[in-house]
């Protein structure tokens, strides 16, 4: 095992060696170090790529991340309406590998000492760091929904909420389903990743029944008071093309789900559905309760927004859905890949002595289709903000589609190739 | 009041400036937001429709940003993505595609 590790550091050297001399024109890189990584998602992917490709090579970054290929979960619920496959929202790790010189671990990290700077991992052995980033997304709080809380349940009641077998096997129960039958998708109450994502999967679970099983409805249960992201284009998308297949229920909060009969039980009432797709409420990746790092609400970590760093524990930087976001901030994977850039900035000017940067900037932009090809955004821009210490909100900039279309329903795709390549390759 | 906002202003340009002058990095940063849709440092994938921003002419985008920025050239989501940036970002950002390959 030790040898295996010191043979991959020795390739890791070799490829940071090549990489410097090309990117050698470029300024800086006197940092130096190995930052670990946690979680190969859209904001750690970023982070590991970007401290390489600044840092020259002379940063050594280990990216943990459990699974074998990144799987997007933007996208996904066009796998779950039947419109792109899997292989369509998958992407190898090897960029990060032979291109970068990222070291790329197939494990899962167990826990971490920030006083002694070392994680350990499920496989065997630790590992130390000089800056750790943890992108570990979220996990349900599957004990808010009683009858969820059985490995069992979680097979039969999907949240698909992460991509992987989780989107395979909802798409799997539509199809099952018979000609006539309901679809019923639970919205837990703000925040959770990805606010449009729930009313996307609708209209597009309402594309697929409209031409293959015409006379199925669709059903959102919102734990919200009302629809959270782009609201006048999905209520317009829903009377327009899906009248009479979708209906929105608001302070519809699933409270228990009975498994045997699908049923979700709310407070006052109960609905049973043939395909119950149950989204639970979420908190930061259980590795950030384990780390021992400040949680805001026992569930989002509180971070410096000039460093990404945690603000209980130093050395520890998190990033992506795991926090607690700023100002109007959503939870999405384009967000992430902003925070793992902020971050890599802030990390490389820390391990070099300098202080991160005093005005960092995020953006945000998300495509949601509404049918096979018709697409509508929500945009917005972030700006650190010294009074408030965190990002606020740009005023006056921003915003949505004036209208779907099919035009950002090409631009959507554009979107998930770059940021993919942004990402990974 | 009226006096005051010059003041203001003129606050804002001066920390503008030094922390410009402390993070040499700044353009990069700002540069980097923009590469999740127009590629890292500007390099689009080829053929995703996206627009390739690294080399050029930083006269051309900073046109084409202020376009945006005051609705002359029609877009989908630019009009709205170049207000949340300041003219001094914005230069920062067209510096730094200019010397991209």
């Amino acid at each position: 095992m030790m040898l295996m590790k010191r043979r991959d550091f020795l390739k890791v050297g070799a490829a940071a060696g090549a990489m410097a001399s090309l990117y050698g024109c470029a300024g800086g890189g006197k940092a130096s170090g190995h930052v670990v990584v946690v979680g190969g998602g859209y904001g750690g992917a970023t982070v590991a790529k970007y401290l390489r490709m600044w840092s020259e090579g002379g940063v050594q970054v280990t990216l943990i991340e459990r699974n074998p290929t990144f799987i997007s979960c933007p996208i996904s619920n066009l796998v779950i309406g039947g419109t792109k496959t899997m292989e369509d929202i998958t992407v190898s790790y090897d960029g990060l590998k032979n291109k970068w010189g990222v070291r790329v671990v197939q494990d899962d990290v167990m826990a971490v000492d920030s006083v002694k700077k070392t994680i350990s991992l499920k496989a065997g052995g630790s590992m130390s760091y000089d800056r750790l980033v943890l992108s570990p997304g979220v996990d349900f709080m599957f004990d808010q929904i009683p009858g969820l809380n059985t490995a069992d349940a979680q097979s039969k009641i999907l949240h698909a909420w992460k991509a992987g077998p989780q989107t395979v096997a909802l798409r799997k129960q539509l199809e099952s389903m018979k000609n006539g039958g309901t679809y019923a998708i639970a919205i837990p109450k703000a925040p959770y990743r990805c606010p449009p994502g729930p009313y996307e999967r609708a209209c597009l679970v309402a594309n697929y029944f409209k031409e293959h099983k015409p006379k199925s409805k669709v059903v959102i249960l919102d734990a919200n008071e009302d629809v959270m992201s782009k609201k006048g284009l999905f209520t317009k998308a829903w009377s327009d093309l899906y009248k009479g297949i979708i209906e929105y229920r608001n302070n519809s909060e699933v409270k228990d789900v009975e498994v045997g009969t699908n049923t979700a039980v709310l407070e006052f009432d109960k609905f049973k559905a043939d395909v119950l797709n149950v989204i639970p409420p979420h908190r930061a990746g259980d590795i950030a309760a384990k780390s021992g790092i400040k949680l805001i609400n026992n569930r989002w970590v509180d971070i410096n927004w000039l460093s990404m760093e945690s603000t209980s524990t130093p050395g520890i930087h998190v990033i992506g859905d795991a926090i607690f976001p700023a100002p109007t901030m959503p939870k999405s994977g384009h967000m992430a890949n902003q925070h793992g850039k902020l971050a890599a900035a802030a990390i490389l000017n820390m391990l070099s002595g300098q202080e991160p940067s005093p005005e960092p900037v995020v953006m945000n932009t998300c495509y949601s289709f509404v049918d096979a090809k018709n697409v509508i955004h929500v945009s917005s821009i972030h700006q650190y903000d010294a009074a408030t210490k965190t990002v606020q909100p740009v005023k006056g900039a921003g915003g949505v589609s004036a209208a779907r279309n099919e035009l950002e329903g090409k631009v959507a795709m554009g979107w998930a190739k770059n940021i993919w390549a942004d990402m990974l390759a | 009041m009226k006096p005051f906002m010059p003041i203001a202003a003129l606050c804002l340009l001066a920390l503008a400036s030094t922390s410009q002058a402390a993070d040499p990095n700044l353009g990069r940063n700002l540069a980097a937001t923009c590469a999740n849709c127009h590629g890292t440092n500007g390099n689009a994938v080829k053929g995703s429709g996206m627009d390739s921003l690294a080399g050029m002419e930083k006269t051309k985008t900073l046109q084409k940003l202020a376009d945006f920025k005051s609705g002359d050239k029609p877009a989908s989501i630019m009009h709205q993505i170049a207000k949340g940036y300041t003219d001094a970002q914005l230069d920062l950002i067209a510096t730094y595609f200019a010397a991209q390959k």
